[in-house]
C-alpha cells in the first residue's frame, strides 16, 4: 500500500467523522495559534524596544539619583533620593573634567496643571537646558526650542509634547498661545514631534518642557535637585570612557566611594536589556502556558485515535484478513493521527497570522510573526500527531484478526 | 492434480490463565486443487478453529500446515498477511463489508494490499462484480443492497485476487433461504469453473452441495467421505 494510498484512506476516515475530527483538531488549533501569538507578542515588544534604542542613539548615559546597585539596607531605591543637583550637571558639562561628554542635559520633573482658558490638563513639567532635544533625540513639529538666553533668564516659555498640545488646544496651533501654570502665564514657543511610548511604558508625548530656572520658579521649589542628568558621549566608542569620567566626578563631588555611590548611571543599552529581559520572561511564561495547551491538544488526538481504533476493530480485522500486514495498519493510523495534527497546525497558524493583524488594533502592542516560529509550530503539530498516534496505531496493529472480526 | 492443503498432525491449544483447552487434537487432512469440501460440526467442535488455521488467521500449536507448497507454521504476522492476500479469499457469515464504501471499493480492498495499480484495481473489481452478477450495483453502498447481494459482493471481493482457495465460514448463516440458494448456486458455478472451495457450516443441506464432507467433533475428524462422484478438478 503506497503512502499516497494511505494518506487518501486517512483523509476519507477523517472525513467520515467530520464533527469528531474537528473537535479533536480544536485543541491543537488553540495550542498552535496561542504559541504563535505569544511568541509574536514577545518578538513585537522586543522589536519596538530595539527601534527605540536606534532612535535614541546608543551613546547616551542616564544618571539618576539613588543607587540601583545596592537596594538593601537604608539606601533608597532607584530614583527615590534627591542627591543630584544642577551643579553636578554643570560640573559634568565642563569639557576639562569630562572630555568625552558631547552634551549634558539635567532634567527635573514635576507634575503640574496647565490651563488654557477653561481647559486644564495635568502633565509632567520638565525643567532642563537647551541640550535636552539633542540628548533625547527629539525634534519640533512647530515653533522652536528655548534659547540659551531664555534658559539663563528663566523666561516664561514652554515647549509642549504633541499629546499635551492637542489636549489643550485641540487642532489649533498652540505656538504663540498662552498657558498658565499656578497662575503664571507661559508662552508656547514650540511643539515636539511624537516619539511613541518609551521603554518604561510612560508616554513621552505628554509633557511640557521649560528652562530649568522657569520650572523651579513655577513649582516653588528652592532645592537645586534634578531627577535625571542625560549625558551624550562624543561617540559610541567613548561611552565607557564617559561613563567612568562621570562616575569619578560624581563620586568625588559627593564625597562617597564607588561602592556606596548615591547615584546610578545607566546606558541606553542597559535599559533596553532590562526591558528585553522582562519581555523574555513574559514570552517564556505565556509560551509555556500555550505549550501546555498544545500538549493537551495532543492528548486529545490520542484519545480520539484510541476511540477510533476501538470503534473500527472489525474494519481492522477485515483489513488484516484481506492481507494488510501489521505495519500497514500501524501506518494507516499513524498517518491519520498526523493528518489531524497537521490540519490543526495549519488552521492554528492561519488563526495566529490573522490574530497578529487584528490584535494590535485592540492592544497597543505590535505582533511579529516569524517564519521560523511558524514552521516550528507546524512541525510541532505534525510531531504531536505522530507522537500521540503511535500508541493507538500500535494497538490497532497488534489486534489479532480473529478477535477483531468476531467483536460486535 | 496437486495437494493444495496439507494438514499434518495439527493441534491447537488455547490457554486462558492456568486452564488449557485443546480445540484441535491432531488433524490430518489433504485437499486437492479443485475440490469442494464442506466441514460440518456442532458448535464447540473446533470447526471455527480449523477455519482460522486454514485461513492463516492463526497458527497451529503443533503440527504442520502446508498451503500450496508453503509451510505456514513458521511464518510471522506480516508473511501470513501476504499469504492471506495472495492465496485465500474469505467469505464470512456477517459479510464484513465496509459500510462507508461503495461495492466496487469493497471489492478493491485486497488489491490495494497486493499493491495493484489504481486503474487496474477498478477494472478487476468491476470484472469480479460482473462475475457474481452485480455489474449494475458497482456504486451502491452495502446498506443499499439486500443480504444476498451483500454476500455476492463479499464473494466478488474473495475472488478478485484470483486466490487458490475460497474459504467460506457459514456463508448462508445470515441469509434467507432464497438468498442462500442463490449464493450456494454461485459456489457451485465457481466449483465447476475449477475453484477450490472449503466451506464451513453446521447445516447438513448446505454441506450436501459439496463434493466431500468432513465431520469434525471434539477436535477430531470423525468422518471424511465423498458425496458425489468426484471433485471437479479430477474430472
Amino acid at each position: 500500500m503506497s503512502w499516497w494510498e494511505t494518506v487518501r484512506s486517512g483523509l476519507s476516515a477523517i472525513r467520515a467523522h467530520r464533527l469528531r475530527s474537528a473537535l479533536t483538531v480544536l485543541g491543537i488549533v488553540i495550542g498552535i495559534s496561542s504559541v504563535i501569538l505569544t511568541v509574536g507578542l514577545g518578538q513585537g515588544a522586543q522589536r519596538e524596544v530595539e527601534e527605540q534604542i536606534d532612535a535614541l542613539g546608543s551613546n547616551l548615559l542616564i544618571v539618576s539619583p539613588g543607587s540601583s546597585t545596592s537596594s538593601s539596607g537604608m539606601r533608597g531605591g532607584f530614583g527615590s533620593a534627591s542627591t543630584l543637583t544642577f551643579a553636578d550637571a554643570r560640573a559634568i558639562a565642563d569639557p576639562d573634567v569630562v572630555p568625552d561628554a558631547a552634551a549634558v542635559a539635567p532634567a527635573s520633573t514635576s507634575s503640574v496643571a496647565l490651563v488654557n482658558g477653561d481647559t486644564n490638563w495635568t502633565t509632567s513639567l520638565v525643567g532642563t537646558s537647551t541640550a535636552w532635544p539633542r540628548v533625547r533625540s527629539r525634534e519640533l513639529s512647530a515653533g522652536r526650542f528655548f534659547t540659551g538666553a531664555e534658559a539663563e533668564q528663566g523666561a516664561a516659555v514652554v515647549v509642549l509634547g504633541p499629546d499635551t498640545a492637542s489636549e489643550l488646544f485641540g487642532r489649533r496651533s498652540p505656538v504663540g498661545q498662552q498657558v498658565s501654570v499656578n497662575g503664571t502665564r507661559l508662552t508656547v514657543i514650540g511643539v515636539l514631534t511624537s516619539s511613541g511610548a518609551s521603554a518604561s511604558g510612560s508616554s513621552e508625548d505628554d509633557l511640557a518642557v521649560t528652562p530649568a530656572a522657569t520650572s523651579s520658579r513655577l513649582t516653588g521649589s528652592t532645592a537645586d535637585t534634578v531627577s535625571t542628568i542625560y549625558v551624550e558621549a562624543t561617540s559610541e566608542d567613548m561611552l565607557s570612557a564617559a561613563y567612568q569620567e562621570v562616575q569619578a566626578l560624581l563620586v568625588n563631588r559627593h564625597g562617597v566611594t564607588t561602592s556606596e555611590a548615591d547615584f546610578s548611571i545607566a546606558t541606553q543599552a542597559s535599559l533596553v536589556e532590562t526591558a528585553n529581559e522582562t519581555n523574555r520572561t513574559f514570552t517564556v511564561l505565556l509560551g509555556g502556558v500555550a505549550g501546555i495547551s498544545l500538549l493537551v491538544g495532543g492528548i486529545g488526538v490520542m484519545n480520539i485515535m484510541l476511540v477510533s481504533v476501538t470503534e473500527r476493530v472489525r474494519e481492522i480485522g477485515l483489513r488484516k484478513a484481506l492481507g494488510a500486514a501489521p505495519g500497514v495498519i500501524r501506518r494507516q493510523f499513524l498517518v491519520e493521527a498526523s493528518l489531524l495534527g497537521l490540519t490543526g497546525g495549519v488552521v492554528g497558524v492561519l488563526i495566529g497570522v490573522v490574530g497578529a493583524q487584528v490584535l494590535p488594533r485592540f492592544i497597543d502592542q505590535a505582533v511579529a510573526i516569524s517564519a521560523v516560529a511558524t514552521v516550528a509550530a507546524l512541525a510541532t503539530a505534525l510531531a504531536l500527531g505522530i507522537g500521540f498516534g503511535v500508541y493507538p496505531a500500535t494497538r490497532a496493529a497488534r489486534l489479532t484478526p480473529i478477535d477483531a472480526l468476531r467483536s460486535e | 492434480m496437486s495437494a493444495l492443503i496439507e494438514l499434518d498432525g495439527v493441534r491447537k491449544t488455547y490457554r486462558s490463565g492456568s486452564v488449557e483447552f485443546e480445540a484441535l487434537r491432531g488433524i490430518d487432512i489433504t485437499v486437492e486443487t479443485g475440490e469442494y469440501v464442506a466441514v460440518i460440526g456442532p458448535s464447540g467442535s473446533g470447526k471455527s478453529t480449523l477455519m482460522n488455521l486454514l485461513g492463516c488467521l492463526d497458527v497451529p500449536t503443533e503440527g504442520r500446515y502446508v498451503l500450496a507448497g508453503d509451510d505456514t507454521s513458521e511464518l510471522d504476522e506480516a508473511a501470513l498477511a501476504a499469504i492471506r492476500n495472495r492465496r485465500i479469499g474469505f467469505v464470512f457469515q456477517q459479510f464484513h463489508l465496509l459500510a462507508s464504501m461503495p461495492a466496487w471499493r469493497n471489492v478493491e480492498l485486497p488489491l490495494i494490499y497486493a499493491g495493484v495499480p489504481r486503474a487496474q484495481r477498478r477494472e478487476r473489481a468491476e470484472a469480479a462484480l460482473a462475475r457474481v452478477g452485480l455489474a449494475d450495483r458497482l456504486a451502491n453502498r452495502p446498506g443499499e443492497l439486500s443480504g444476498g447481494q451483500q454476500q455476492r459482493v463479499a464473494v466478488a471481493r474473495a475472488l478478485v485476487t484470483e486466490p487458490d482457495l475460497l474459504l467460506a465460514d457459514e456463508p448462508t448463516g445470515n441469509l434467507d433461504s432464497a438468498s442462500s440458494r442463490d449464493v450456494l448456486g454461485l459456489f457451485d458455478e465457481l466449483h465447476d469453473a475449477g475453484r477450490t472451495i472449503v466451506l464451513i457450516t453446521h447445516e447438513p443441506d448446505v454441506a450436501a452441495r459439496a463434493g466431500r464432507n468432513l465431520v469434525i467433533d471434539d477436535g477430531l475428524i470423525t468422518s471424511d467421505r465423498l458425496r458425489s462422484a468426484a471433485p471437479a478438478g479430477a474430472r
